[in-house]
């Protein structure tokens, strides 16, 4: 049993973070790095990131986005209660080097994702642009922590009601208009990680992008993972999860990822019937 | 006048009828009764030089334990078959025991083998169910502690015998449970799950540790372990590597390997949906690709989901399938069709990326190839299409990375499994044995838990007289 040591809701709920004990993954985490956790015995596995870690404590952060079955059972979830299991870290870490300029782009919740990445670029003397976007300013999370872990950090919302009114793909082409960016780190859901390559494309600037794939065992064993990059397959759980976004097929990973949508729904609806009956 | 000893034939043993089995997961044969297997061990000649024990990867004294059945010493019987094999309920089920120990038989050369597999499972079985599962004495702790890297049959294998010399044994299994392939491979309904955690949970009575969660080499390396004060690791991390067909349309959404597959139904519990939350596509056409065990497990897997057809499409004939006959035999009494000398080219989909149609080339065999085996050979101009909304890709599964890549001290051989030696499975870093498909590629259960054996004897030697 993990044990959960803190719980708090962002984003009006959307999205919920957790402090949960995990002291050996928490030891040899590093950027980049996922779990794969299963909450109870009749659960699924899901991989989420760690968001951050203490070595010290023995603990690992996840935020989770609530998006089906799995997620809202966790945040059915308190303190003191626990996980049934947790295993990591898997994937590669992000390979973190001095480059010189780095625009590290987030959506939703893809910033937590992104936020270890962007602390550790800057702590190797990196100058790290942060842009952070969301719909709208409720459902932005981790403004101070970006702002710390990054050289400069804006916000941005798509109805203008937090930071500047409109996409971080739109900030992140006036600072590769103005300036040289020796590498961008894209994080969130997919269509807007398609969408930062797109813009990085014609600068032929070096753009890293995290494939949110379907996984099982995240050990590179059934394939449940794959992706095309460069034409051929990878599995994202140990080939990745970053890869070069510009190589990357995000209409496969989209479809991929709808895979299972209606049997989603209908454990969806199972939850909230139970959930409401109690 | 002279008495004529009737011959007795070989007992068949009573199994769910096909139409009915093919709908559910549960096992498929039901066991003998013990007439039967008193009946069925009297056929016994009780050789002097028995050729069945050889044909055994770990030499059980099989005249020996059937002796005992037939004159009804289930008990003794019992405590024969465990001298040498820690898992007799598994490999009566599961061994290919036509071409090993039933191959091996006397009887076999003119007539019918002796039933060994399932006269070894009747005394397992009856063992557990009649609650007489006893501990045997434990031996004073050396003090000494082993770790165990995978928890399929060879790691189970070494953690039992290295705790019964009296060592402290940890096994580190990557996935939530302990049992390898016997639990996220083999289906319920050849192996039930029930058995394989009544062996597990006698291995923990005997003071064997489980870390389950634990990928080595991601979250601890070998290195590591020796400096958490464990003295010798064995290394049993099997061939999970799922090999691909690398034709066009192979990650259409209905596009599985078999690991995927099997996983999702067999540990995950798919096949409970909605009651577990683990989806899986229920196919209502489906292929499966290739034509050994694994093959033979996903076809059935997916007949029991509910599916209309299934089809093994597989490029070589019948006679190359290497699937055990009995699974083969199995599987066509369940519905599923044969689609022999026929090779999969191309797999297309609708607009949302799911699988609606696979497009396959006949093939002939021409001139025997490295194997020994008539190549098949594509006819030229012989294409042809299926529906289909699901495939389960199953041509085999290699050396995963995932450790070795990490412990450059383990020398690896060109196709990246670990080099060993042949007795001890001694590697090349100090201190480390490996065994089991990591070593070997795809083999059987009984082979991987020889592979334990031997490496468990060495490694208790290393423990108390050095490398
Ligand atoms: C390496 C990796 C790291 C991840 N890290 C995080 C993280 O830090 N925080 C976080 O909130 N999520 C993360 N995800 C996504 C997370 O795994 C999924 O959101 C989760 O599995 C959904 O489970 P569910 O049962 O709640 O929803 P489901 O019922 O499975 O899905 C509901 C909806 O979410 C979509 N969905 C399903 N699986 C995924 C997926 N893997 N990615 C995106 N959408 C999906 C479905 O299309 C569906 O529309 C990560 C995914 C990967 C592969
Ligand atoms: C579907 C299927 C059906 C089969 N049917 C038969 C049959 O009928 N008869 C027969 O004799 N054989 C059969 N086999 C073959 C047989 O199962 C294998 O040869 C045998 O299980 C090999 O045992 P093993 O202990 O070497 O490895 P495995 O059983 O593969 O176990 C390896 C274990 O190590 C774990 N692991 C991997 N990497 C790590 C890591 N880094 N850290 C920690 N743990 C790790 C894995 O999760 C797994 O639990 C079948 C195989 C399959 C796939
Ligand atoms: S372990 Fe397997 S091969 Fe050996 S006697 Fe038993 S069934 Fe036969
Ligand atoms: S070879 Fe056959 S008949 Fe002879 S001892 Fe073995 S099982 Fe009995
Ligand atoms: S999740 Fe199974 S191979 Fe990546």
């Amino acid at each position: 049993m993990y044990k959960i040591l803190s719980k708090r809701e962002l984003a009006q709920g959307t999205v919920v973070e957790n402090v949960i004990s995990a002291p050996r993954i928490a030891k040899k985490a590093k950027p980049g790095q996922f779990v794969i956790l299963r909450v109870n015995e009749t659960g699924e596995r899901i991989p989420l990131t760690m968001a951050d870690t203490d070595p010290d404590k023995g603990t690992i952060t996840l935020i989770y986005q609530v998006v089906g079955k799995t997620t809202a059972l966790m945040k059915s979830l308190g303190v003191g209660d626990g996980y049934q299991d947790i295993a990591g870290p898997l994937g590669k870490p992000t390979h973190i080097e001095k480059v010189g300029t780095v625009v590290c782009i987030g959506g939703g919740t893809g910033i937590a994702v992104l936020h270890p990445i962007t602390r550790a670029l800057k702590e190797a003397g990196n100058k790290v642009y942060a842009l952070c976007g969301a719909r709208t300013k409720d459902l932005l999370i981790m403004e101070d922590a970006m702002a710390a872990a990054s050289t400069e950090c804006t916000l941005c919302t798509d109805d203008g009601s937090c930071g500047y009114h409109g996409f971080g793909t739109d900030l992140l082409k006036q600072i590769l208009d103005r300036e040289k960016v020796d590498l961008v780190v894209g994080i969130g859901p997919v269509p807007m990680m398609k969408f930062v390559c797109a813009v990085t494309k014609p600068y032929n600037v070096k753009t890293l992008v995290s494939l949110n794939a379907i996984m099982v065992d995240g050990t590179g064993m059934c394939g449940c993972c794959r992706a095309t990059v460069g034409g051929k397959t990878q599995f994202a759980c140990v080939d990745g999860p970053e890869f070069d976004g510009h190589q990357v097929d995000f209409d496969e990973l989209a479809k991929r990822l709808r895979g299972y949508s209606d049997m989603e729904r209908q454990s969806m609806e199972l939850f909230e019937h139970k959930c409401s009956c109690k | 006048m002279a008495e004529v000893k009737e011959k007795v034939p070989r007992q068949k043993m009573p199994e769910q009828d096909p139409g009915v089995r093919k709908r559910n997961f549960k096992e498929v044969p039901l066991g003998y009764p013990a007439e039967t297997a008193i009946l069925e061990a009297g056929r016994c000649l009780q050789c002097k030089t028995p050729g069945c024990s050889k044909g055994c990867p770990v030499g059980i004294d099989i005249p020996g334990f059937i002796k005992e059945i037939a004159s009804k010493n289930f008990e003794a019987g019992i405590a024969k078959l465990k001298e040498q094999n820690a898992l007799p309920a598994v490999c009566g089920r599961v061994c290919p025991q036509e071409s090993q120990c039933e191959g091996g038989c006397i009887l076999g050369k003119k007539g019918e083998s002796v039933a060994i597999g399932r006269l070894e499972r009747f005394l397992a079985d009856w063992e557990r169910n009649e609650g007489k599962v006893k501990l045997p004495n434990i031996p004073a702790p050396t003090g000494k502690r082993v770790a165990v890297v995978g928890s399929g049959p060879s790691g189970l294998t070494v953690a039992g015998d290295l705790c019964l010399k009296g060592h402290d044994v940890t096994v580190f299994e990557a996935f939530h449970k302990p049992g390898g392939v016997l639990l996220y491979g083999i289906p319920e309904f050849r192996l039930p799950k029930d058995i394989l955690f009544a062996e597990i949970n006698y291995l923990e009575r005997l003071g064997v540790k489980f870390e389950v969660n634990s990928v080595v080499g991601k979250v601890v390396s070998l290195e590591e372990l020796f400096a958490e004060g464990y003295q010798a690791i064995y290394v049993a991390v099997g061939a999970g590597l799922p090999y691909f067909l690398g034709v066009p349309g192979e990650n259409l959404i209905g596009v599985y390997s078999a690991n995927e597959y099997l996983t999702r139904s067999n540990l995950m519990k798919a096949y409970l949906f909605p009651e577990y939350d683990t989806p899986l596509v229920r196919g209502k056409n489906v292929i499966v690709v290739g034509a050994g065990n694994v093959a033979m497990d996903s076809a059935r897997t997916a007949m029991r989901m509910g599916a209309d057809t299934v089809k093994i499409v597989y490029r070589r004939s019948r006679e190359e399938m290497p699937a055990r006959a009995e699974e083969i035999h199995h599987a066509e009494e369940e519905g599923i069709e044969l689609f022999l000398l026929t090779n999969p080219v191309r797999f297309m989909g609708d607009a949302d990326g799911r699988l609606t149609t696979v497009e396959c080339q006949k093939m002939e065999l021409g001139e025997p190839d490295a194997s020994g085996r008539r190549r098949p050979v594509p006819i030229e101009g012989a294409f042809f299409t299926m529906p289909t909304d699901l495939a389960v890709i199953s041509v085999g599964a290699g050396a995963n990375p995932l450790l070795t890549s990490t412990t450059p001290a383990l020398s690896l051989n060109k196709r990246g499994y670990i080099v060993a030696q042949a007795e001890t499975g001694k590697t090349t870093m100090k201190g480390v044995w490996a065994g089991g498909d990591i070593v070997t590629g795809m083999a059987t259960v009984i082979q991987a838990m020889g592979a334990g054996k031997q490496a468990a004897a060495s490694m208790h030697a290393y423990l108390t007289m050095g490398w």
